[in-house]
Parts: structure tokens; sequence; C-alpha cells
């Protein structure tokens, strides 16, 4: 009788590849596209200086990675992000529960969210220098618009009928703000929070490439352009890519766990 | 302050001369006039008014969340000046905390009562059972249907022992199955529990088969049109004769308060 399988086990499991299959679908595109690119560049159908084969992409790998240019990047997109997602929820939150500040700022803030991020470089450049402040300084500003634009809407945006339960209760105003505004807005605070990440990570090579040469991905790819190795090049473009998709995943999971009353 | 017991002591309700205007669209606009009602401790009346007769606001005022721009509204010998425990809300909708459970919802109530950690455990479990939604404790309100997250409204209304329990079209939302069940629950729990209670509704049947008293309001000023008494214990029948007496009194009333043009 202990040899007896369990009988819940044979369809739990058979469900289990289901998700596992669709994602694998995913996947899917990119793996045919590095099949073609090998098959190209082996075969003879594209030129191998402006193509090259796979392996020596790999080969770029291991030296820029040995380097720390990835580390670099994803300290100095972190610690930007840091800086200017804190002050973002700050300013969102005044925004969000000050009806005073909101009417003083919020046109203000709509103006200059209308500049691109890339034009206050050369203002940056000239404010922080061409050190790792100025870098830092870029990439906060790239995350701070998005998470201030969310913080503010998710916080302005808590349903009235809640807030009269929450006076009905007789609610202090930390009470409130703790448990009901913070709460209510959480969802559109990921939001923000996500986009900023987002946000910060193309900021990172941006800043990277167009302010001092230094070290990092946006390194890689300048010093890959100027000695024409095209290995190099698309070895940064590879890592850009992989990077934002996982940053991208990782948010949403933290997102998906913080607000798990919305499917649990 | 909320010992159990002494409930059915609490619960006097004075309205005297009470007067409420909104503002809308720049023109000043009476909701309620003149309006005079006392309703006695673990007293059961319906508030019956066609839309835009200020019940819904007349309830308000007794919540708290508004006030009178004439006369007084007390409680307990006590003008209202706000929200407070001593009084239970019950809206139309459940508006339960998507982000709580049900267990948790409850206790959102009992954040500033007087009562330590275990009581308030205690309190919540019990209130729970008593709507009879044990074992849902740790459900969340978007798992429950329409009756069971009403039936936490009203478990997070009560669950404060307050001395008077406000109702606003508590089951209008309601099918009509699960509505005749939750009032009946309602009736139960108010004859077993004693706390006074005003139910705002624009239905006939449930404002007579509920109430103690019905008070009939008209629209614009809301004033009060008529207040029918319903000489019924509890549990009552609903297919009893002086209820269907009663039926045609109340839609006479009713009927009287429309402005021809409706």
């Amino acid at each position: 009788m202990s040899a007896l399988p369990n009988p819940a086990a044979g369809p739990t499991a058979g469900r289990a590849t289901g998700p596992a299959r669709r994602a694998l679908r995913g996947v899917l595109p990119p793996l045919l596209l590095l099949a073609a690119w090998q098959a190209a560049s082996t075969g003879g159908l594209a030129d191998p200086r402006l193509l090259p084969p796979l392996e020596r992409v790999a080969a770029a790998a291991w030296t820029q990675l040995t380097a720390g240019n990835l580390r670099d990047s994803l300290l100095r997109d972190l610690g930007g992000f840091a800086l200017g997602a804190s002050a973002g929820l700050g300013l969102g939150l005044l925004l969000g529960l000050s009806p005073l500040a909101g009417r003083l700022l919020r046109p203000s803030f709509d103006a200059l969210k209308g500049i691109a991020v890339f034009a206050w470089i050369p203002l940056i450049a000239i404010w922080f220098g061409f050190g790792e402040a100025s870098k830092l300084a870029f990439i906060a500003l790239a995350a701070f618009t998005p998470v201030v634009l969310n913080v503010d809407e998710g916080v302005r945006g808590v349903p009235a009928p809640l807030r009269e339960v929450a006076a009905a209760l007789a609610w202090t105003p930390w009470q409130r703000l703790t448990r009901l505004v913070l709460p209510a807005a959480l969802p559109s605070i990921l939001t923000g929070l996500q986009l900023g990440l987002i946000h910060a990570w193309l900021a990172t090579v941006g800043a990277e490439y167009f302010l001092a040469k230094g070290s990092g991905l946006g390194g890689v790819l300048i010093e890959g352009r100027d000695r024409f190795d095209m290995a190099q090049v698309l070895l940064g473009v590879l890592l850009l890519g992989g990077v934002g998709y996982a940053l991208n995943r990782l948010a949403d999971l933290a997102a998906r766990r913080l607000t798990r009353w919305r499917t649990a | 302050m909320s010992a159990p017991g002494d409930v059915a002591a609490r619960g006097r309700v004075e309205l005297r001369g009470v007067g409420k205007r909104f503002r809308v669209d720049g023109r000043e606009l009476t909701v309620l006039d003149g309006i005079d009602l006392v309703i006695e401790p673990g007293e059961f009346v319906t508030i019956l008014g066609a839309s835009g007769c200020g019940k819904s606001t007349l309830l308000r005022l007794l919540a708290g969340l508004e006030h009178p721009d004439a006369g007084e509204v007390r409680h307990d010998g006590r003008a209202i000046a706000g929200t407070g425990l001593e009084r239970g809300l019950v809206f139309q909708e459940p508006r339960l905390f998507p982000w709580l459970t049900v267990a948790e919802n409850v206790a959102a109530a009992l954040l500033n009562a007087p009562l330590d950690a275990d009581a308030k455990r205690r309190a919540v479990a019990g209130h729970i059972a008593m709507v009879g939604l044990g074992g849902f404790e740790r459900a969340y309100p978007h798992q429950l249907s329409g009756g069971m997250a009403q039936r936490v409204a009203i478990a997070r209304g009560l669950v404060n022992r307050p001395g008077l329990l406000l109702l606003d079209e508590p089951f209008g939302a309601l099918d009509a199955f699960t509505r005749e069940q939750l009032q009946d629950e309602l009736r139960a729990l108010q004859a077993r529990e004693g706390f006074t209670t005003v139910l705002v509704t624009h239905d006939v049947e449930e404002a007579l088969y509920l109430g103690d008293r019905v008070v009939v309001m008209s629209p614009r000023p809301g004033r009060i049109r008529a207040v029918i008494a319903v000489p019924l214990g509890q549990p009552r029948d609903r297919a009893d004769e002086l209820l269907g007496r009663l039926h045609h009194a109340a839609r006479a009333a009713l009927r009287d308060t429309l402005p021809l043009a409706a």
C-alpha cells in the first residue's frame, strides 16, 4: 500500500506544465533570432565584421563582465533610481495629500514633465560636472517623473466612499494615511516605481553614452563603436535588453506579491 | 464604555427643527426642513421616501458625516458633532477595504476602541459568527458574494456594540432572496441585542416589514409626511393582513408626496 501513487499529484503536475509551456513560447522568437543570426554569420550570408558570430560576442562578454562594466552600470542605475524614486515618492505624496501643494506645484510639474529628459543633459553636465554625480542626477531625474505622476494620481484616487468609512470608524489622520491612502494608492505607486525603474535603466546607458566616458555598458558601446568591434556593440545591446527585461520582471513579481489581495 | 448588556438603555435619538441646505450649481437647495422626530432606545425605525427626499441626508446627519444648518440632532442627549464609535453605519454598498480580509475589515472598526487586543479578537470572531460568516475570516472581499460582503459590513457596523445602528438602503443592491434573508437576520439580531436601528429605504414592503414605525418623507424640501406605527411583534409574517392594509396607507402617503410632474 505504500507503493500507491498520490492521486492528487497527477492532475496538479499536469496543469503545472501549462504556464511553463506558455512562458516558453515567449522565449522562442529571441531563440530563433539568435539561431538565424548564427546561421547568417557562419553561413557567409552576412559580413562577419558587421554581424559577428555568437562565439565572438560571448568572448567579448567574458572580457567585459570580468572588467565589471555590467556591475558598474547596475550599481549606477540602482543608485540613481533610489535617489529619484525617494524624491518622487516625497513630492508625489505632497501633491496628492495637500490640496494647496497640488494647486501650487502641479501645473509647474506638468510643464516640466513635457521636457524630454535628454534635454537636461547639457544643464546637468554644467551643474554637476562630468563625473559620477551628473550621471546619478540624470538617472534620478529620469526615475523621478513617472514616480511623482503615479503616486500623486494614486493618492488622489482613493475612493470617496472608503474615505467616508474611515471617517465613520473615527480613524485618526495617521490611521487614514497608513491604512487607507497608502494601501489604496499602492497599485499606482508600484506602477510608478516600475516605470521609474525602466526609465532609470534607459537613462543609465544614456548618461554613460552622452556624459563623461567611463565604465559601464555605455562605455562598452562607445568603445565598441570607436574600435569598430561589432561583437562588443552587439554585446552591449544584448545586455541592455536583457537587464531591462529582468528588472521589469522583478518589479512585476514584487508588485504582484505586494498586492496579492487583488487576486488571492 | 461599551459593556454588553447596557445597549438597550442607550440609543435615544432626538431631532428638533432640523434643516439642511446644499449649494448646487450656485443655488441654495433645501434638502431637509423642519424635521422633528424622537426615536426611543431599542426602537427600529424605517425612513421611507422616493429618491431625492433627503432620507439619506437625514441618516448622514445622524452618523455625523453632515451637520445641520438649523435645529439640533442629539444622540443620548448629546449633540452629534461628528462621527463616533457609539454609532454604527452600514451603506448601500458594503464598502469593505479590498486589501483587508473579512476579519481585518471588521477589526478596522475597533482600531480606536478602548479594548485590549484579546478582547478585540474575541469581538471580531464573535461578530463574524453572528452574521453567519464563521470560516470566512481570511477571505478577501472580492471572494465574497454581495450578500456575504454586506453581512461583513453589518458585522463591522455592530462590532463596537453601538447603541445606534444606521443603515442606508443596505439591501437595495441584493437579489430578492438574499434581501429577504438579510432582512430577517437583521431583525432577529436587533430583537436579540436591542440596539436602536434607523434604516433608510425606498421599498415600502421593507419599511413596513422591518419597522416598529415607518417615517414617510416628502421631497423638495425633505419633510416628514406621515409616521405609521406597525403594531406587530417579531418575527413577522410577510403575508400579514395588517401589513397589507398599512401598505396601502404608506403608498397613499408616498404618492401624495410626489410632485405632479413626476
